[in-house]
């Protein structure tokens, strides 16, 4: 289905620049150029086609279905919602407030905080073009579980009193009053808005990540990963991990680099919880949530995950490498 | 006279919506007063909780989004 990619690729790499296949850099640049056209061509598509059919999932809309339910329905909800509400990152805080003081619990609010970043429909569509299906849907899951988990740590050790305090003390508004959408001309009017603001938002983050892609296809021997990112080699998990954790990048714009370590015979664990640390989390979503947490509930929510992305890491290495 | 008030913790996104709502009214000459909310209690007071939001005469009337300018010039006319 995107062989069409591939043959332009071939065209403009090898006849238009003339490059030779089997050299670093023709491979190098038909990766660029098959991704480029891929993925750009996917994330219009998806984001075009979502926002035809769900003219608004709003931040606003989550936090009242999710309000008052019990935990065994609010957690995998706030997961659920958490992957498909668009939400940009400036807004963390005033969702982050919002859900408090709805009574949704802090477990669950840093459960739809976490799963947020992590999966979304367009890096799910995107993924799955590049390295499979199975993939992208144990991508899916291990997400949705690290999410729930991460929340329900937090949960646990009841650090309530690392929520800084003037956000208990904050009370919600009425709120806007929503006007439906119903012409046609209007829903495509807001699903192309959404693509000027989700792709003008995004691209830059894909472009580095398929730049980067493509120098690791091209030019990084497949030995050098043999030796150092093998199943055997115990500290490839938390190695990647902590290598992601300071990166920030979208979930998508990562998807290329995980197309080439894939490629190169790293093990499916350890570049997916490559992937999860980078989407999950990063310094300034960390600065965002400073507003809301204290310095010991940061580390802790960033402890939590990069234990829970190593578990993933090992657990798929060891059941599918 | 009208009263927009932007709401937003100092993001790009609510600096450009400001801006719209300034450059649509000067083009329409009307005159409106513009004030950014960045204060997070009074944001959510309005019951927000994606930025940027315009509150026109206390009503919140958009949230999450930089509007278009044709939706800005419905409120800056209406």
């Amino acid at each position: 289905m995107f062989e069409i990619f591939t043959r332009l690729a071939d065209w403009a790499a090898y006849s238009l620049l003339g490059l030779a296949p089997d050299t670093p850099l023709g491979e190098s640049v038909h990766f660029f150029i098959e991704d480029i056209t891929k993925i750009f061509f996917l994330l219009v598509l998806i984001v075009f086609a979502i926002g035809m059919f769900r003219s608004m999932l709003t931040p606003e809309r989550v936090r009242k279905v999710v309000a008052g339910r019990s935990r065994a329905v609010s957690y995998p909800m706030a997961v659920g919602l958490g992957a498909v509400t668009p939400f940009c990152s400036c807004s963390s805080v005033p969702l982050f407030i919002g859900f408090l003081e709805a009574g949704i619990p802090l477990g669950v609010t840093m459960s739809f905080l976490i799963a947020s970043p992590m999966i979304n429909e367009v890096a799910v569509v995107v993924l799955a073009a590049a390295v499979g299906w199975k993939v992208a849907l144990l991508y899916v899951a291990a997400g949705l579980t690290v999410g729930i988990v991460g929340g329900l740590a937090i949960e646990f050790f009841k650090l309530e009193k690392w929520v800084e305090g003037y956000v208990w003390k904050i009370r919600m508004g009425e709120g806007v009053a929503e006007t439906p959408v119903t012409s046609m001309k209007q829903r495509i009017d807001y699903a192309w808005g959404q693509v000027k603001e989700i792709v003008g938002r995004i691209w830059i983050y894909v472009f580095v990540g398929i730049a980067i892609g493509a120098v690791l296809h091209g030019f990084i021997p497949q030995e050098f990963f043999v030796k150092y990112a093998s199943v055997d080699n115990l500290l490839a998990v938390p190695t990647a991990v902590l290598i992601g954790i300071p990166l920030y990048s979208n979930a998508t714009g990562v998807i290329p680099i995980v197309e080439a370590l894939m490629a190169k015979g790293v093990p499916i664990g350890t570049v997916l919880a490559l992937m999860m640390s980078v989407a999950a989390i990063s310094l300034p979503e960390m600065i965002i949530l400073r507003k809301v947490l204290k310095p010991p509930l940061i580390a802790t929510f960033t402890g939590i995950l990069f234990v829970a992305f190593i578990g993933v890491g090992y657990l798929f290495n060891a059941v599918l490498a | 006279m009208k009263h927009f008030k932007v709401l937003g913790s100092g993001c790009k996104k609510c600096a450009t919506t400001a801006d719209l709502i300034a450059d649509q009214a000067k083009a329409l000459g009307v005159e409106v007063e513009i004030e950014k909310v960045t204060d997070m209690g009074a944001i959510m007071g309005y019951g927000v909780m994606s930025t940027p939001g315009v509150v026109v005469d206390e009503k919140v009337i958009h949230a999450g989004s930089v509007p278009t300018a044709t939706v800005v010039q419905g409120w800056i006319s209406a």
